[in-house]
């Protein structure tokens, strides 16, 4: 499709435009968008707001094949620590606050996906102060699975010894609670 | 006003560092975005909590030193001139949409403007970090450093699963941006770089120009970034990010061999035109500029030109824009009067190498 401005380089941006409540499409160049103020951001590169333009799209076109009911829950979905709502999430690509992440936690996955290739899951850096006690609590659950383990083999004295490195750890974390005997 | 250095010159002092490859690569960038995890974001938030928070920065950091990276000094956005706000903008120390925030931006620069912290842009808190040549390792080993200094004092934003908690989807995870900036002269005349461009994308990488506008480079300039932060280390994007770069390199240097050898007149002519054309003309445009400041670094690189220092392309290229000349003769210009004055600066910059 060539570009609807200049009518010389493919169009590469399609863009929504809500004029006197009439929905238009543009399909135009990234030189034509940025001419006529489409693009806003140059630091940010066009492609990612193209595919972020185009993901929201998608999605309002499934929301056409939800039923009412669906579809009020998907307009009610709104962040309670900073109010806003999923679909001016949609709307401007942006959160308003960590907890948003949560708020929209149900709608979040297929974005995720296809803004990352597919990805979902973070593994790089980690803060050091989230990082000792996301250590710890990995830890914590690898000799509780194994004390589990060793109880339902009723090894009861190997079963002991990790107790023991359980309560060693948490006594790092907080100290034990009086008369604790069990 | 302290930050004078900042806006009068227009090399910062890392980039008379040599680094490897610097004939090819001019600096490597990382871009870490991060927020206070109890804050609302920048978009969103009340003006009292946007000032909190440049007022933390100020209290905490302001005149600071973290190893190598001394006296940071604080900039309240709003405090700025408009020529002021683009020449840091020029100088790549701060976004474009940072200086559009005004009322609560902020930007804290080293006094070598190696690191420059931005205060209430999209995210909360945006580390920048250059280094020259290629040195991605190097600079997203510094910016973790830095990183941790920050945090000492600021609870991050950050989710177990989901990492780095962002304003923008695109960035959550790491928060990491890594770019090059990538002089491609050889590729650009041959029209290589055409065919590599796709073929990048595909790798979750970014390819585009720096100067002007959609996909012309002015400058023969290209910035390669990571498109993804999710489900890939920091260390792992940096490699493959410099993989790629580094065949670039390589394909770079084969055309400019290729070029040499097979019409080595020819392109020494161009490179001379280009270099009269920056010498005597008295009245130059942006894109005409670019255009022969890269055959002239290009001929610097290839030993055509001699007794030139290489630095004239990043030098030039900051220098000639609009925020910069209206800077140096200290008042608003139109188009014709910038192009007056950006002839008469290149002939005095080439006039002080010879
Ligand atoms: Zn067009
Ligand atoms: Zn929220």
């Amino acid at each position: 499709m060539e570009c609807q401005e200049c009518h010389e380089r493919p169009a590469t941006l399609h863009v929504k435009q809500v004029i006197n409540d009439q929905e238009t499409k543009v399909s135009i160049c990234e030189t034509c968008a940025k001419k006529k103020g489409y693009i806003t951001y140059p630091e940010e590169g066009y492609s990612l707001h193209d595919l972020l333009t185009g993901l929201f799209n998608f999605d309002n076109f499934n929301m056409t094949n939800m039923s009412e009911n669906q579809l009020n829950q998907v307009k009610e979905l709104q962040c309670s620590k900073c109010g806003m709502t999923f679909s001016k999430f949609k709307q401007v690509g942006k959160f308003g606050c960590a907890h948003c992440y949560e708020s929209f936690a149900s709608k979040l996955e297929p974005i995720f996906r296809r803004v990352h290739s597919g990805n979902t899951k973070h593994f790089g850096k980690i803060p050091k102060r989230a990082g000792s006690g996301l250590q710890l609590k990995k830890q914590l659950k690898n000799y509780r699975e194994e004390l589990q383990q060793l109880i339902e083999t009723e090894a009861f004295e190997e079963a002991a010894k990790v107790r023991d490195k359980i309560r060693a750890l948490e006594k790092g974390d907080k100290e034990p609670e009086a008369g604790d005997e069990s | 006003m302290s930050l004078e250095h900042f806006i009068k010159d227009a090399l910062s002092p890392w980039m008379y560092e040599q680094g490897p490859d610097n004939d090819i690569v001019m600096s490597s960038r990382i871009r870490l975005a991060r927020n206070f995890a109890t804050v609302t974001y920048p978009i969103l938030a009340e003006h009292e909590k946007l000032d909190d928070i440049r007022s933390f920065f100020k209290k905490e950091y302001e005149h600071q030193t973290f190893q190598s990276y001394k006296d940071l000094e604080f900039v309240s956005i709003k405090d700025l001139t408009p020529v002021e706000k683009s020449v840091l903008v020029e100088k790549h120390l701060v976004s474009p949409h940072l200086v559009k925030r005004d009322e609560h931006a902020a930007v804290m620069i080293s006094q070598n403007e190696q690191v420059s912290v931005m205060i209430n842009e999209e995210d909360h808190i945006r580390i920048q970090l250059y280094f020259p040549g290629l040195q991605l390792k190097k600079a997203l080993e510094e910016a973790f450093h830095f990183d941790d200094w920050i945090e000492e004092k600021v609870n991050y934003a950050y989710d177990e699963t989901k990492g780095y908690l962002t304003s923008c989807p695109t960035n959550v995870g790491t928060g990491m941006r890594a770019s090059v900036m990538m002089h491609l002269p050889a590729l650009s005349m041959t029209k290589q770089i055409n065919r590599m461009i796709p073929a990048i994308s595909q790798l979750g990488l970014v390819v585009r120009g720096i100067y002007g506008e959609g996909s012309e480079a002015l400058g023969n300039i290209f910035q390669i970034s990571n498109q993804i932060t999710l489900g890939k280390s920091e260390k792992d994007i940096v490699a493959d990010l410099e993989s790629v770069v580094n065949q670039l390199i390589d394909h770079e240097r084969v055309a400019r061999g290729f070029i040499m050898k097979r019409s080595g007149i020819e392109l020494e002519d161009r490179i001379f035109r280009s270099y009269g054309v920056l010498q005597y003309s008295r009245i130059i445009e942006s894109k005409e500029a670019a255009k022969c400041i890269s055959d002239v670094r290009l001929g610097i690189d290839l030993g055509i030109i001699e007794n030139t220092s290489g630095n004239i392309l990043n030098e030039l290229m900051v220098l000639t824009q609009p925020g910069f000349l209206q800077q140096y003769a200290n008042r608003t210009l139109n188009a014709s009067e910038r192009d007056v004055l950006r002839a008469s600066l290149i002939r005095e910059r080439l006039k002080l190498e010879n």
